[in-house]
């Protein structure tokens, strides 16, 4: 960090009572003067002045796991496990191989079956019943996974020497990065019934997850772009001269190089997706920010402590994302070497 | 080579051309499709008390909801063969054209433009409702023409929205309406005080004010009731079949009601009857059902699982529930509403 | 002559492909559209929209075609992305800077603040914010007055306006009957959006401006100070012009951001594009068309702001190069 704007240091004291009149409010309503049981009286005498967390130990089951069958609940849980687990593998470097994308899928579908149920002893749960932090994360990664291969042939696509082709990517990419989410979103829910035919049914649930996929590949192809820039023309080069194809050239000596170098903007694609999916909640399906509406929009007793709950909820986004670019900063300081 | 080629890719055309040539086949009738799955796919909203509301465990309750339980009851012989399918009311009309559901059972107001252009035929009239005004005793308001530049909060795309702005427009007073999209958020805006109104039917008034207000006696009905609100179910358009179902149904409980039958005496009546009329009705003495391409007993087993209408009406909107509805308009014809069925014969 | 046939018949058939799959959902559609007796078409554009719209620049009511009901949504759209991005920027600019500060504590704050913001949904801050200004400010009755001739309540910021009707005199914002009229509304839909928005994005612009500013070579900031110009002097000399270069693409990025995520706001009931959009394609029932014109309009806005920038850009690299 190299400071460039002066401040003359004497001014500590202004700074530090400046820092200490902006948090000490802020402290003082979260920590000191906070209910941190589930009293609804306590509750409602410290309105104003401590932070009710009561509400998220009143509600927690129904904010993590939405109306997901209550006696069930483990098997969400499990499934949240797995995919973290797979998040926190996916940041580490020496993983990053196709094959790490294969174990991700195995995950993911193996959350997806336990979610479902409907095999062995498990009773049948319906995709409308999901809800809370396994669906968020289901469609997060769901659809970044859906989306790669797709975003990989996009960006080769961009940069290949066939014009029509080249064209075509590109003004897929363009498309799409010029709309909104959401107005994909509201065609997945209005307009893709009306697109396939009339005896094929797909739930929201697929619709969605598509829906993001196809957004996310485009920006993921831009990075895959990126990435494909940065290999020297030299090493494609040299490739072609001892007799490879252009697919295996391109498969076995660019792109994997390219991906490397990608990889720590990939991270922050995953950190967009993820942030992205709390849109889903327009569409009624309910994820964590559409969970909190559940929990607390039909709860007159508990719904003035709606800002405690957005809170909360803020936290769990934030543990993520902020744990994901934190990851893809060190990714990247370690690429300097 | 190149020749093979273009061969292959002609051949790649015919075989797409003609798999978009097969797609066109006719979308199965929606009977036979509902007896293959087993059960039927029920459109309800995504919460309104009394009408249709999922209970922690994902138990749905309420007036539609029983409705479409009734019509299980009927077809599939069993009243829990029902798949309630929440929609907001922007994906309502998409979710019945496209067939994500067999029938809306949505406290949905039938009106020309939809009845003749969405691509869907309301069955008829289960409910008959007005929109009105919920306020804040506070502001000591007693009819709708003081809201004078007042923000009234309403819900987008429901027939609500459109009336609003018309009933303001011919009194000459001008309010600003606040549009949100679900239920659930426009009346949180409310009760959290940006609006000093409140618009939807009265049957949803009374469901917001006695169920999601902190203390329902701070907050008063204004007198005046600006629409007409006929509530009733709806189905696709183009089968007249399942169309008929849904209608005679509804049309049974209603029957039912007239003659005191029950859910408790249903039995009895059946056993002991000697009115022709009731046994056409119960198909002890004739088969209406045949006509409808039901059983017999269609009827009763409808009765048998919801009970008559007014039972209907008493369990989830009248005195029984929360709301506590009189029944008003929603009476038999004969006890002052007008609520007429045709006969079952 | 078969090295061209090589190279264009894939592509031929890609493209031809991709058409067969368009042709086919829009075969679907027609299908779909005919089996449920609906009709296609932008016809409806001309039938009243019959909806009342909150809040607008153009004198609408519900008697006026939905077309002018869209067009309202749009200049809607832009009446909040627009200030939005002034804000976000001028904001942007100073936490940026911040965070190159000398002192640890403001950097140590504005660090804070971008790594907070930036890491949690811009939907969850938008409907956090609308929160804070619908339930926890006061009724309008008893507003609170920040500034004297300004109120702030639930029903939203009202300013002193000038009224240039007859005379031009200021027209101040009053309590009245319900509400309080008179003056400038801004209503809470609008405030949240607008702060939510502008904060989201000055985060994102804030580490623009520092990536810019770190990207100037220290020699050049050394010779500056050597030759005794003052810090302020040494940004705006020599760092902002530098910076500028490095700093114009990925702002106009963020622009485009901007103006796309300004459509959660329907999340809110800040009456913008996807919002009208999304009332009429309730009571006309035309989710096709309406979606259309939702894209459209957004692909046109993505692109009038990519023109805007690229000009601009082209005008700040040259000056650099001398």
């Amino acid at each position: 960090m190299i400071p460039m704007i002066r401040f003359p240091r004497k001014r500590t004291i202004f700074w530090t009572l400046l820092a200490g009149a902006l948090l000490w409010p802020i402290f003082s309503w979260a920590v000191l003067h906070a209910i941190w049981g589930a009293d609804l009286e306590a509750c409602r005498a410290a309105r104003g002045v401590g932070a009710c967390w009561g509400v998220i130990v009143e509600k927690h089951r129904l904010l993590f796991f939405g109306r997901y069958p209550f006696a069930e609940q483990w098997r969400p849980l499990i499934a949240t496990l797995l995919i973290v687990a797979v998040l926190g593998l996916a940041t580490w470097r020496r993983l990053w191989q196709p094959r790490f994308a294969v174990l991700a899928l195995i995950t993911l579908s193996i959350a997806t079956l336990l979610m479902l149920g409907g095999l062995a002893s498990l009773s049948f749960v319906p995709t409308k019943l999901w809800g809370g932090l396994p669906l968020t994360l289901l469609i997060s990664l769901g659809s970044t996974l859906l989306a790669f291969p797709f975003a990989i042939l996009l960006a080769l696509g961009r940069r290949s020497r066939l014009p029509l082709l080249r064209q075509l990517c590109t003004l897929y990419i363009e498309l799409v990065r010029g709309v909104p989410l959401i107005s994909l979103l509201f065609m997945a829910a209005f307009l893709f019934p009306l697109l396939l035919p009339a005896q094929w049914r797909p739930d929201i649930l697929p619709r969605v997850v598509f829906t993001i996929a196809a957004f996310a590949a485009a920006y993921l192809a831009e990075v895959i772009r990126g990435g494909l820039q940065a290999v020297p023309s030299g090493q494609y080069t040299a490739a072609l001269a001892i007799g490879m194809t252009w697919w295996q050239a391109t498969r076995h000596i660019v792109l994997p190089q390219a991906l490397r170098t990608a990889l720590p903007a990939l991270v922050n694609s995953f950190v967009g997706i993820f942030k992205d999916s709390s849109l889903i909640s327009i569409v009624s399906l309910h994820e964590l920010t559409g969970a909190l509406a559940i929990s607390l929009g039909g709860d007159a007793e508990w719904r003035s402590f709606y800002l405690e709950g957005y809170l909360f909820i803020a936290l769990i986004y934030w543990i993520f994302c902020y744990a994901l670019s934190c990851s893809a900063r060190r990714l990247e300081s370690g690429l300097r070497y | 080579m190149s020749s093979s080629r273009l061969r292959k890719l002609g051949l790649l055309c015919a075989l797409t051309l003609s798999a978009v040539a097969t797609q066109t086949a006719h979308a199965g009738k929606t009977v036979d499709a509902i007896k293959q799955r087993g059960s039927i796919q029920c459109g309800v909203s995504t919460g309104v008390a009394g009408f249709s509301l999922p209970d922690s465990q994902g138990n749905w309750s309420g007036f539609d909801v029983d409705l479409c339980r009734g019509i299980a009851a009927a077809l599939l012989g069993d009243a829990n063969k029902v798949n309630f399918v929440p929609l907001n009311s922007q994906q309502r009309f998409s979710a019945i054209q496209s067939g994500e559901v067999d029938v809306l059972a949505r406290n949905t107001t039938w009106t020309l433009n939809r009845d003749a252009s969405l691509g869907l035929s309301f069955t008829g009239v289960t409910y008959y409702d007005g929109q009105g005004f919920l306020v804040p005793k506070k502001l000591k308001v007693t009819s709708a023409r003081q809201l004078k530049n007042a923000e009234v909060c309403v819900q987008s795309g429901t027939t609500n929205e459109k009336n609003l702005a018309d009933y303001f427009r011919s009194q000459n007073v001008k309010i600003k309406p606040v549009v949100f999209e679900g239920f659930e958020a426009s009346f949180k805006a409310f009760f959290s005080g940006r609006c000093q109104a409140y618009t939807t039917d009265i049957s949803g008034l009374a469901g917001v004010r006695n169920k999601e207000a902190k203390n329902p006696d701070d907050y008063v009905i204004l007198p005046e009731v600006i629409s007409k609100e006929p509530l009733g179910p709806a189905v696709r358009r183009g089968d007249d079949e399942w169309f008929a179902i849904v209608r005679w149904v509804a049309f049974a409980l209603i029957e039912a009601e007239e003659y005191g039958i029950t859910r408790a005496n249903v039995d009895a009546i059946k056993a002991e009857n000697k009115d022709p009329a009731i046994g056409r009705l119960l198909g002890s003495t004739e088969d209406t059902g045949k006509l409808l391409g039901l059983d017999r007993d269609w009827a009763y087993r409808a009765i048998k699982s919801v009970g008559n209408y007014g039972e209907i009406f008493a369990r989830n909107v009248g005195p029984e529930s929360v709301l506590k509805l009189p029944r008003g308009l929603n009476n038999l014809w004969n006890k002052g509403g007008i609520l007429y069925a045709p006969p079952v014969r | 002559m078969r090295q061209t046939l090589f190279r264009w018949l894939p592509q031929i058939a890609l493209v031809i492909l991709l058409a067969l799959l368009l042709g086919w959902m829009g075969h679907n559609v027609l299908e779909n559209m005919r089996g449920r007796g609906i009709h296609a078409g932008f016809d409806f554009l001309r039938d009243p929209a019959g909806f009342e719209i909150g809040e607008g620049l153009l004198d609408y009511d519900a008697s006026q075609p939905l077309w002018r009901a869209f067009l309202t949504g749009t200049l809607n759209t832009l009446r909040v992305g627009l200030p939005a991005i002034v804000a976000a920027t001028l904001l942007g600019a100073l936490i940026g800077l911040g965070r190159l500060a000398e002192h640890p504590v403001p950097r140590k704050l504005c660090g804070a603040l971008v790594e907070t913001l930036r890491n949690i949904p811009l939907l969850l801050q938008l409907l956090m914010c609308y929160f804070a200004l619908t339930s926890l400010l006061p009724e309008a009755s008893e507003a609170i007055a920040p500034l004297p001739g300004f109120l702030l309540s639930k029903g939203g910021l009202f300013l002193p306006a000038l009224d240039c009707t007859q005379t031009c005199m200021l027209d101040l914002p009053a309590a009245e009957g319900f509400g309080i009229s008179g003056g400038w509304s801004l209503s809470p839909e609008f405030l949240a959006v607008l702060i939510a928005l502008s904060l989201y994005s000055a985060v994102f612009i804030a580490e623009i401006v520092r990536g810019g500013i770190q990207s100037v070579s220290r020699g050049q900031i050394d010779a500056a100070r050597a030759l005794g110009l003052r810090p302020l002097q040494v940004l705006r000399v020599v760092i902002a012009p530098l910076a500028l270069r490095a700093i114009v693409p990925p702002l106009g990025n963020q622009y485009l951001n901007l103006i796309k995520n300004s459509s959660l706001a329907v999340a809110v009931g800040y009456p913008e594009l996807v919002s009208v959009a999304n009332t009429s394609l309730n009571q006309t029932g035309r989710a096709f068309e309406c979606i259309v014109i939702v894209m459209a309009v957004y692909l046109s806005l993505s692109l009038l702001t990519a023109l805007l920038m690229n000009r601009y850009n082209t005008r700040v690299a040259l000056r650099g190069t001398r």
